[in-house]
Formats: structure tokens, sequence, C-alpha cells
């Protein structure tokens, strides 16, 4: 079973949102990282670009294929994870920790409701949809 | 509707992730490829390759139809042996890669790739129809009633025999499987069946291939997997099969290959015995061979940490004045040297090895170098 902490929030597209203050970490989930199996290459956006909440912003490479990974909330890129671009099996093996993608300064805080509640993104993967 | 092979359920029960591959519904993989790539490099594996195509021609112009037809040397095979080779229509333009065995002195097996069984069978039959002497052979379509499984790896001589044991009943006379060398094929009894043992595959490993009667693969399968797995014998889906054969640099049709595209300029000139008389295709091969090509295929490896190239990626020559060169027709991580890899066509100047080129991925160039073939040799 996948694991679905209860004090983060979810994006349709399998992305995860920390929230702290004004400042948002993401992150692509449990789920998404088994389905994508063995990552090998992750491409991060970089520092000080701004997003819009779906925009494509990054990438995941697994043996297979790229994925597009989408940003779930609006904002400006404050921090991207060397750890991960150096280590991207870190986003297999700790995708809730070392495996985070980048840290986005907020510029509408409320888009954030808008997203899955760990239940309701708990039901949609259970459902069977990648 | 997608086509399913009679190992459907088996994959099924494994737990096998299912894509479609040329019109079939196929395991991609059952735990992670690169799981499954390094126990066939290590260990062993076991593919399912049912779907794939199986023609069978026979008759005493059998001979002579399929040398005409296809681009090696079919005279240089002795019953129970079998050879890689090519079918190209007029122009030199692969229709298929394809293996073909000598099961005995009149009786061909071809095994063709799955997407391409209407076409291969639709221009066999219109050669046959114009061929001199048509009714000296016949051509049978038998890939609905036969199925297929390669055991592939190092460990798969330590328990083959184990699955098939006894003595051969036809081709290469052997006692045992593990007696057969590289490119032999026997005729074996299974369960009170006949079955097809080569020492053949995709992987660069050893390893040998089971062709059977589509109802008895499933019995076949679910008896290796049992006799293997305290070997180390794993299932392994399309994507091993696929990083694997990327690794050997074995051409996939479709990828490598296409009607556009000849052996000569594919790397494949091995395969095109042109000293063997007129054969379909010949004037072209022959000529690309004596005067060179305007396209070739390289095999290229990554600079360290860049994203691994993919199919279609444009390829741009390195340095001031940039120039795409071609496209990338293969591309992975590689499982063995985690690193990505890929093959491409470039024109022939920017073959050489040690050529720096670059890969054009998601708008930016990322920078590799053109490296012999393959990238991977199995350990001695």
């Amino acid at each position: 079973m996948s694991n679905i902490p209860s004090d983060l929030k979810y994006a349709k597209s399998h992305e995860w949102v920390r929230v702290s203050g004004d400042i948002a970490t993401i992150g692509i989930t449990d789920h998404a990282q088994h389905e994508l199996t063995d990552v090998v290459f992750v491409e991060l956006p970089e520092k000080g670009k701004v997003v819009k909440a779906g925009d494509a912003c990054a990438v995941v490479e697994s043996v297979k294929t790229a994925s597009d990974i989408y940003s779930p909330v609006s904002g400006e890129i404050t921090e991207i994870n060397k750890a991960v671009a150096d280590n991207p099996a870190l986003v297999n093996t700790e995708p809730y920790a070392g495996g985070w993608f980048y840290k986005i300064k907020l510029s509408n805080p409320k888009e954030v409701n808008a997203l899955l509640a760990p239940a309701q993104y708990g039901a949609q993967i259970s459902g069977g949809e990648a | 509707m997608l086509k399913r092979t009679p190992l459907f359920a088996a994959h099924q029960r494994l737990g096998g992730r299912l894509i479609e591959f040329g019109g079939w519904e196929m395991p991609v993989q059952y735990t992670t490829i690169t799981d499954e790539h390094l126990a066939v490099r290590k260990a062993a594996g076991i593919f399912d390759i049912s779907h794939m195509g199986e023609v069978l021609v026979t008759g005493n112009g059998a001979q002579a139809f399929l040398n005409r037809t296809l681009t090696n040397d079919l005279a240089k095979l002795h019953p129970g042996q079998g050879q890689y080779t090519l079918m190209c229509n007029d122009r030199g333009g692969v229709i298929d890669d394809l293996y073909v065995y000598r099961l005995s002195a009149n009786d061909y097996l071809l095994i063709i790739n799955a997407s391409r069984i209407d076409d291969d069978v639709a221009w066999l039959q219109s050669q046959a129809a114009s061929f001199d002497a048509a009714d000296s052979f016949s051509l049978q379509n038998s890939s609905d009633a036969t199925g297929a499984v390669p055991v592939q790896g190092p460990r798969g001589a330590a328990f083959i025999d184990q699955c098939f044991p006894g003595a051969s009943t036809g081709g290469t006379a052997i006692s045992r499987p593990t007696d057969l060398k590289k490119n032999q094929i026997a005729k074996m009894e299974s369960v009170g069946r006949d079955v097809w043992v080569s020492r053949t595959g995709y992987s660069g490993e050893d390893g040998f291939e089971i062709v059977a009667p589509a109802d008895l693969i499933e019995n076949i399968w679910t008896r290796i997997l049992a006799v293997g797995q305290p070997h180390g014998l794993k299932p392994a889906g399309l994507g091993a099969r696929d990083t694997l054969r990327t690794e050997v640099c074995y051409p996939l049709y479709g990828h490598e290959l296409d009607e556009q595209t000849t052996p000569i300029e594919a790397g494949l000139g091995f395969f095109v015995a042109l000293d063997k008389g007129e054969f379909i295709g010949r004037p072209v091969l022959a000529e690309q061979k004596a005067k060179g090509v305007r396209k070739k295929l390289v095999a290229f490896k990554m600079a360290d940490k860049s994203a691994p190239p993919r199919p279609h990626y444009p390829i741009w020559s390195a340095g001031p004045n940039p120039q795409r060169l071609g496209e990338v027709v293969s591309g992975t991580q590689s499982p063995s040297l985690s690193i990505g890899i890929g093959l491409g066509y470039v024109p022939p100047e920017f073959s050489k090895a040690q050529t720096p080129i670059e890969i054009e991925i998601r708008s930016k160039r990322a920078g590799a170098l053109v490296v012999p073939k393959p990238f991977y040799r199995k350990p001695d």
C-alpha cells in the first residue's frame, strides 16, 4: 500500500505539497515513485523561476521514460533540492523526505485549499487511476 | 482490441504491468526494469515472446526461395542450425529482421517481429507467387498456433536440461539442451509433444529459446520458472528486453530498422551475403557496400549526470556552427553502466568512435560521445 502522510496536500497529478507559512515544498508521492519505478534522472526548475499552478516545471526519468512534473501551486521557486539531482534514487527511497524537488513562495495561498486531502488522494489512487 | 498471448493470465498472476506493444497487451515489467535486467546479466530471466510470428517454409524449393528473399546465405546452414538475417525490399530497405532455422533438410522456420507479421506474410506470398518454382515449396503462417519463451542469462545452462530432459528427436542431434552450441536448434519432447529449443537470444548473454505449440506454453513457462527460481531466474518484461538489447546494440524493428533503412546503413553488412548470387535488394546493397552510405548507425554515451537519450531526440554536431546530424532511434539509461546510452543515425563523417556529438534533450543540448559497439559485452 502506498504511504500517504496525513499532514500533506496532494495534486491529482501525484505531487505532494507541504506548506509552512508562505513557502511550500513540492515532491512526488510514494504512489507516483512506485509507478515510475527506478528514477534515474531529475531535472529541476531554476531558482527564481515564476511558475503557475499546472505548469510542467520538472522532469523525472525512469529507465523507460521521461515524465513531466506539474507545479501544484503558483509562485516563485526559492530553493531546489540539489541532493535529489545528484542522487535521483532518493525519489524512490524517501519520496516525502530527501526526495523533495523544490520550494516555492506561494503567490496565491488559496490554491492550497483546492488541493486534495490525504483521504481524497487515497481514494483517487485506489480507484486504479495511475 | 489488443491481442493477448497464451501467457496473459500468467503475467497477471505475477503482477506484471501490462502495456500495448505492436497491437499486443504485454508485460513491460513485473518488478522493475533494472531489477529484471540485472537478473538476466547475473543469473537468468524468462520472457514471453509468444507475440512474435512463426512462418514455416517447406519443400525442396524452400532454400532457393528463401535465399532469394533473405539477405544472409541459407546454404551455409546445416539442418539444426539457425542464422540472423534480413528481408529487404527492392530498394534494400528492411521489411523485417528475423531468425531463420533449418529444422531439417527442406523445412525452415522463420521467427519474425510481432508488429510485422501481416506485412511479412503478404510480402512472402507475393514473392512466392512470382517465384519460378512456386509449387516446389509451401508457406505456412503458424503465428497464432505457436508460442515462444527465451531463457536468458549465465545461469540458464544450470537448469535448462532439467526442464527438457532427454536426447533430441530432430534438428541437431544432442543428448541434452546444454549440448547445443550457439545458433543450433533441436527438437525435444515435452509432455509428449514436440518443442524446439535453440541456443539463441536477444540479450547478449548465453541463453535458450523455446518454441512450442501455443497451448503448451504456459505449462513450459511454469515448469521453467519453478526449476529456475532457486538459480535466481526471474520473469522479465519487454522493458528489460529492450534495455538488454540496447546495451549490446541489437536492432529493434521500428527503431534501428524500417523500410527506408538498409542493413548496410544499420551496420548489419555481416548478415548480407553479397557473394551468394542474386537476391532482393542486392543491387542497392552492393552499391552501398562499395561506394558508402549517406547515414550510419552509431552508438553513443552521454556525459555523466545527463538525462538519458530517448528515441526521436535530435543529434547535433559539437563545436561551433552546430549541424543537425540525425535522430536518436533507441536510448535509455543503461542499467549495467548507469549512464545514458543511445543509438542513432548520423552522416558517415560523424560515425567514428570518439567523435563528440550533442543530443537535444528538452530544447537543451547535452554532450555525448560516439563509442564502439556494443556498450556491454558478457564476461568471458
